[in-house]
């Protein structure tokens, strides 16, 4: 495991070499790139034996001990399967994207973050930790978003891009949500804790809540409805990027996720519920939704979003046949949709047009290009003695056993199957066979193009023919993984004559129908999709946005006007708000105001503060003002020295005098007072200033009503002479106990005088300089 | 006296937040030497107020007196005193620069930054005529 | 210069007063900031009451005058005060404790009583409230 663990910095060191080697070999550069990944499936493949044991060899490192994190990866059967697609099929992508992207000056920003992305992808395999997941995973979105907008030039790509990471992202918080509900809920965050504690997670009320954000990441993820709306604008992305991330590998995450925690959530009530249907829903509308495309990749993403939404439904099922069939069609719809996708790359890099109304005719030109889609679609179209019949096959098995409408479940699920196989013929058959409808120049390409998707194909092939081989190898392990037990798994091309078969014939001439009088429906439809989407979720999530902008834009404008009066006028009255109601409230608890101790001269200084206060609100020359200030500063002095604290009494009588004497020095330069505001304003602001004014006062007598908490006076009071030989417990406060704070109080007088000292000198030197 | 003080405390933060919701600069500067006012005087009311006591231990005496002033308010409230004076010094002299160079002392004219506006206009002509 | 000192040069008394008050002011803020730690005073109290005494000399006599007298740059002085309230804080390090930890000598020296380092802090904190409130406000009497 460690040795698996090490191959996968192979990744990274690639991510790293790549700018050199395609300096050094540009045309071979994807090729060499290409050595990393295989390198990391040979070290996959020496564990495989260990997997069919039943063993789940793991390494744990130690990570943030103290919050009880550690970084645990565990292979399991599970993450053996897709780590296999992903670095296999990343193998391919390399060697067919440095063919593609050949001579395109971001070429080796490709590689890198293909690389990258395919590292953090293998991470989230492995985890077992489920905040090393969630990293993994945000970092899959993160080199998504950099993906689809690799030719960022374009502002549709951009667009996806954002539209893209803003759902995925999204998403991403909702699951991180969840797993830390589930942590709190088990004490844990590793992902073997939450299987072991399952009974402990179905008996609280906060499961559901979890599973509800866990669900909402993979879904958007999985571009599940109604959030598969992203997936197909991903196709802003350069093909390898869109074969291999947006359906191969990526959105496949989501569907790990949940076939990962199936064994943790997979008993409470709302999974079985709950997911069916929305596996269900999507599979409908990609299948409906790809009946309006004339764009090769669209409607391969549609059919993409439709096969993630059957994966989806047969975890939802969760019965030992769905599980097993979710891990066959897993693999067989990455291999044959990736070749499919590289094909209609190599007919956009062959003839620069990917609509499909006016391809044709390339077979003779491009035979080997031809061979792989047509093998492709046989599989995708689940034609025996292909992978993808096998697959179907299984699928209509487990929607016949679905725990509610089986039926309807099942006639659904023929029905999307029906489209997506006449899709199958449309994207593979039509560009190649049929006649051409305008004049191309088609030309089969190097290698690198024809020699990925032909593997991949071939592959879907060798997989239906033998399918023991697939079935011991890959699926029962995965299989075994999610169902947390040993699962044997027989995979074969005849099962007899029973209901999948006929189904699958059904689907066939079904499909056959639908190709043939699809020719003349297609542009006819155009107008009828554009309607439609203005209804669908894309359409909302556009205005959604578009509402979020110019909520922004409002409140920046209400709240960020760059008014000082505006923003204080705001903290006030949210303070008071929130302030004031409580405060009146404990009022009525308070006794009536004790008169008391009340000695006259106490009420002649508030008097004097009250007064000062009052006319220096209305005073208009500035001499006043300062006299008016001082009577307010001398009188707080003084009722500092009549209760107890001689040392602001002092510090108070200085710092007036000095304040004075500051005032003298510049009052001529100050400006004279003007009466700038309008009378309702300042009416409006007597009010607030009122309001204000009350609920301080009443906060006050509130508080000291409640009766102060003397803990730290006394420990001061006790602590100063025998700890800090000191007898003025303030002074020795301020230079001993809390040393640190008043060293942090000078530092800011300094700043303060070296900030007055700057203003002075720097405005007198601009002056100067300005004179010259 | 809990309740005199906490009287004169709302007269003058009342005060000092009418002031700081003016448009003069100087009104403003009025406004926040208020506030400091006020906030001096609301710590110094959070704790027990006992007139003649101040938080001393007497000279030859080893145990603090059973009743006395709380020293935390007071040594809070001093250095608030101190910076107060240094925030008042740069405030003013802000406002007196500002004013000096804006010439104004309306908040709603003070669009520009540093460089007065009339100038920075002056030195684009200058510069199109050179 | 302003107006307002020019004015105030012409009275005899303030500064014939200020001339005599300064020296007794001076050591009387000293006495403020020595004592501080048992009775009523300390650095920022003692700073405070030496600033008014000089900034009194120079508003009765002249701020050149006060510059003249003064044998150092008032900006200096806030260095130097921050420095030794830094150093006081540095002073445990080296004996092993944690920074600012109050470190006190055995013995009591006649006139100033225990000597320590939170006396050291103190004066730091003098030196740099006399030095902010001089440079702050001969800058402006200067402008």
């Amino acid at each position: 495991m460690t040795s698996f663990l090490l191959s996968l910095t192979g990744g990274l060191l690639a991510a790293l070499a790549a700018p050199w080697l395609t300096r050094r070999f540009p045309k071979r550069s994807g090729w060499l790139l290409a050595l990393a990944p295989l390198g990391i499936l040979v070290s996959l493949m020496n564990l495989l034996p260990a997997l069919r044991n039943g063993e789940s060899p793991s390494v744990s490192l130690a990570w943030a001990e103290s919050l009880g994190l550690s970084a645990t990866f565990q292979l399991d059967g599970l993450g053996a399967l897709l780590a296999a697609l992903v670095a296999g099929i990343g193998a391919l992508v390399l060697i067919y994207g440095g063919a593609y992207l050949s001579g395109h000056p971001n070429l080796t920003r490709f590689y890198v973050v293909v690389l990258l992305f395919m590292t953090a992808m293998l991470g989230l395999a492995v985890s077992a930790n489920a905040l090393l997941l969630f990293i993994f995973w945000e970092l899959t979105s993160i080199t998504s978003f950099l993906l689809i907008g690799f030719e960022h030039e374009r502002p549709a790509a951009r667009a996806a891009a954002w539209q893209a990471l803003l759902v995925t992202g999204g998403g991403g918080l909702a699951l991180l949500a969840g797993f830390i509900l589930l942590g709190n809920l088990t004490g844990s965050y590793e992902i073997p804790q939450w299987i072991a504690q399952k009974e402990v997670i179905a008996a609280s009320p906060q499961s559901t809540a979890a599973f509800l954000l866990i669900l909402a990441g993979a879904m958007t993820k999985s571009a599940q409805f109604p959030f598969h709306f992203w997936l197909p604008n991903a196709m802003e992305a350069p093909t390898p990027v869109s074969a291999y991330l947006h359906s191969a590998t990526m959105v496949k995450a989501g569907v790990f996720l949940l076939a990962r925690l199936l064994p943790a959530l997979g008993g409470l009530p709302a999974w079985q519920g709950l997911i069916p249907w929305i596996g269900l829903a999507t599979l409908l509308t990609g299948a409906l939704l790809s009946l309006g495309q004339a764009d090769l990749k669209k409607l391969l993403a549609y059919t993409t979003v439709a096969s993630l939404g059957a994966l989806v439904m047969l975890l939802g099922i969760n019965t030992p046949l769905s599980v097993k069939a979710a891990m066959v069609f897993l693999p067989a719809h990455a291999l044959y949709k990736g070749a499919l996708f590289l094909v209609a790359g190599g007919v956009d890099h062959a003839v620069h047009t990917r609509d499909i109304r006016d391809l044709g005719g390339l077979g003779r030109a491009m035979p080997l290009t031809a061979a792989a889609a047509g093998l492709a679609a046989l599989s995708m179209a689940g034609i025996p003695p292909f992978f993808g019949f096998i697959a179907k096959e299984v699928v209509y098995e487990s929607a016949l056993g679905a725990p509610a409408l089986a039926a309807w479940v099942t006639a659904l699920t023929i029905l999307a199957n029906i489209i997506l196989a006449a899709a199958a013929g449309w994207v593979a058959l039509a560009p190649f066979w049929e006649k051409a409808r305008k004049d191309l120049h088609p030309h089969e390409g190097g290698a690198g193009l024809w020699l990925p998707p032909l593997i991949l194909a071939a592959l879907g092939l060798v997989s239906g023919l033998l399918p023991e081989l697939a079935a011991k190898n890959w699926i029962a392990p995965a299989v075994s993984s999610v169902l947390g037990k040993p699962y044997e798994v027989k995979l074969s091309l005849w099962h007899g004559l029973n209901l999948p078969l006929l189904f699958s014939l059904i689907t066939l001439l079904a499909a056959v129908l639908l190709y043939t009088l699809r020719v003349a429906a297609r542009s006819a439809d155009a107008d009828a999709w554009q309607h439609l989407a203005r209804f669908g979720p894309a359409a909302m999530y556009a205005r959604g946005l578009k509402g979020l902008l110019s909520f922004a834009a409002l409140q920046t404008r209400l709240l960020q006007s760059g008014y000082l009066r505006v923003y204080v006028l705001f903290i006030t009255l949210f303070t008071v708000g929130m302030a004031l109601p409580p405060a009146l409230l404990s009022m009525r608890a308070l006794p009536p105001a004790v008169w008391t101790g009340v000695r006259f001269y106490d009420v002649i200084l508030v008097l004097i503060i009250v007064t000062a206060a009052f006319f220096v609100v209305r005073a208009t020359s500035r001499l006043a003002t300062i006299a008016l200030l001082g009577a307010i500063g001398f009188s707080i002095a003084i009722l500092f020295l009549l209760y107890s604290a001689p040392d602001l009494a002092m510090t108070q009588f200085a710092v007036e005098t000095l304040t004075v004497i500051l005032f003298v020095l510049v009052i001529y330069r100050l400006p004279k007072f003007s009466r700038l505001s309008s009378r309702p304003a300042r009416l409006r602001d007597i009010l607030i200033a009122g309001l204000g004014g009350l609920m301080m006062t009443l906060l006050m007598l509130v508080v000291s009503y409640h009766g102060q908490d003397s803990r730290l006076a006394s420990f001061f009071m006790e602590n100063s002479l025998p700890k800090a030989y000191g007898r003025n417990v303030v002074n020795v406060i301020l230079v001993d106990f809390r040393g640190f704070d008043t060293l942090g109080e000078i530092t800011v007088l300094a700043i303060a005088a070296v900030g007055v000292f700057a203003l002075v000198r720097g405005a007198a030197k601009r002056k100067g300089e300005r004179h010259e | 006296m809990t309740f005199l003080l906490a009287l004169a405390a709302g007269a003058l933060f009342a005060a000092g937040i009418y002031m700081i919701l003016r448009r003069s600069l100087v009104k403003i500067l009025v406004g926040l030497l208020l506030l400091g006012y006020a906030v001096n005087l609301l710590l110094f009311n959070s704790a027990v107020l006992v007139p003649g006591r101040p938080p001393l231990i007497p000279a030859g005496q080893t145990v603090p007196p059973e009743i006395s002033a709380d020293p935390l308010a007071q040594a809070l409230i001093l250095t608030a005193i101190v910076i107060s004076f240094g925030v008042t010094a740069f405030v003013v002299v802000l406002i007196r620069q500002a004013y000096q160079v804006v010439g104004t002392d309306d908040l709603n004219e003070m669009r520009c930054t540093d460089i007065p506006c009339e100038d920075s206009e002056l030195k684009d002509g200058k510069e199109g005529g050179a | 210069m302003n107006r307002k000192p020019e004015k105030l040069q012409r009275s005899l008394l303030l500064p014939v007063a200020a001339r005599y008050l300064m020296p007794l002011l001076l050591i009387f803020s000293i006495f403020l900031l020595l004592r501080g730690h048992n009775e009523i005073g300390g650095g920022f109290i003692g700073g405070l009451v030496a600033a008014s005494a000089l900034m009194l000399y120079a508003i009765a006599v002249s701020p050149a005058a006060l510059r003249s007298l003064l044998p150092f740059e008032p900006r200096s002085l806030v260095a130097v005060g921050l420095l030794t309230s830094l150093i006081s804080g540095l002073i445990p390090l080296f004996a092993g404790r944690p920074f600012l930890t109050g470190l006190w000598l055995k013995t009591e020296i006649p006139v100033l009583g225990k000597i320590g380092t939170p006396l050291l802090f103190d004066l730091g904190v003098y030196l740099l409230v006399v030095g902010i409130v001089l440079w702050i406000l001969l800058t402006l009497a200067e402008d």
